[in-house]
């Protein structure tokens, strides 16, 4: 009997790890598409980027740069 | 030389298939969880973008898996008494009960997470409640200490549609209160209808239904007063934002039935119900369901009326009405 036979067993577990590899690959897509659809309809994108930016300080409103 | 032979057994009965461990998240369950949080959402003012509308209703109706998957972990001892239950995979031996748990619990954090993330931090909590509720206040607490358990636990049931509208609006408003109402107190007559002809199960695992610990007659009575009190909270839905005249004739009509039948079942006696096989009781469960579904169809259906003027302005903005 060779040792690599295949048994019922295995189908089992073959059938569970496909089942659980469609599962993570649909949560994925839903991430990767919840993402693209925040980034769409967001607000602002823009931020400080490491630098001070006075056109974004709430401060500035009054006085908004051109 | 010796031969040596191996004589392994392994039953591989008992190893879990990938549809076992669906079957922890009570897909039946979960299709009624869909269904009314869709309608919740839908019919709620405002509108999401699709892809986070999808991702809602993915993540509540996960949240209700993890708490059925929470459920079974937890009840596995009533579930391998009871005829109905003693096939779902904890009780049967195909999945571990701590597994089960392992499941309930990993679910529950990545619904609640994704559903505030995909949506606002109120549905998120919403969801939290809710699992909490099912799992712990329901299943832990009041499924084995009182006979009013499915009352009080009916509430873990009528979220979904408050969480849909949430989800859209960020508060909870009238209608959402109603939606919640027209759930939580359809659940005990519906239930009760079902324990009175599936008697002998839950007397077997001594949960406490109201047929074992005051008898039957007074079950009778409590379908009636339950039935009398869904009525209004059914028909005030009716003058909201989420109603209109299809939905009250709609609700008028189903209400009148109901209560009918909730009468008839509260004049019937044991001896009456036995000679027939129990027919009023199965007639009235049967169509407590379709009373639900028919509600929040005709939410769907006002909703949809209600927005006809838009699409048909949407369209026409696209010059679509030319090709007719």
């Amino acid at each position: 009997m060779a040792i690599t036979r295949e048994h019922e067993l295995h189908k089992r577990r073959s059938g569970r790890n496909v089942g659980l590899a469609l599962v993570l690959v649909a949560f994925i897509v839903l991430v990767f598409g919840l993402t693209i659809a925040k980034v769409q309809s967001g607000a602002s994108l823009q931020a400080y980027d490491h630098s001070y930016r006075p056109s974004l300080d709430p401060d500035n409103v009054r006085y908004p740069q051109r | 030389m010796t031969d040596i032979r191996a004589d392994i057994s392994y039953s591989d009965e008992k190893e879990a298939r990938f549809s076992d461990y669906v079957a922890l998240l009570k897909p039946r369950v979960m299709s009624l969880v869909v269904f009314t949080a869709l309608v919740g959402l839908i019919v709620a003012p405002g509108a999401l973008h699709p892809i986070e509308a999808l991702a809602a209703i993915i993540f509540i109706a996960l949240g209700g898996g993890a708490s059925g998957a929470l459920n079974m972990w937890w009840d596995a001892d009533i579930d391998r008494v009871m005829k109905r239950t003693s096939g779902r995979p904890v009780p049967a031996g195909r999945v571990a009960a701590g597994e089960a748990m392992a499941l309930g619990f990993a679910l529950s954090g990545i619904s609640v997470i994704m559903l505030w993330l995909a949506t606002n931090a109120l549905a998120g909590a919403l969801l939290a409640f809710t699992i909490f509720f099912y799992a712990v206040i329901y299943t832990m607490w009041l499924k084995r200490a009182t006979p009013q358990n499915i009352v009080i636990g009916g509430a873990a049931g009528a979220f979904p549609p408050m969480i849909g509208w949430v989800a859209v609006t960020g508060s909870i408003s009238i209608e959402a209160c109603l939606m919640f109402m027209l759930i939580f107190m359809w659940t005990p007559p519906h239930f009760w209808a079902l324990a009175l002809f599936m008697k002998s199960d839950y007397h077997k695992a001594n949960v406490p239904m109201l047929t074992v610990t005051h008898g039957r007659k007074v079950t009778r009575a409590h379908i009636l007063v339950y039935t009398v009190a869904l009525i209004p909270f059914a028909l005030a839905a009716g003058f909201t934002s989420i109603g209109g005249p299809a939905y009250l004739l709609l609700s008028l009509a189903l209400n009148a039935v109901f209560l009918q039948g909730a009468w008839a079942i509260w004049r019937r006696t044991e001896l009456q119900a036995e000679a027939d096989g129990y027919a009023v009781e199965k007639r009235v469960f049967r169509f407590s369901l379709a009373y639900l579904f028919l509600h929040f169809g005709a939410f769907l259906a006002e909703a949809a009326l209600s927005r006809l003027p838009a699409y048909a302005e949407f369209a026409a903005s696209f010059k679509i009405l030319e090709l007719f």
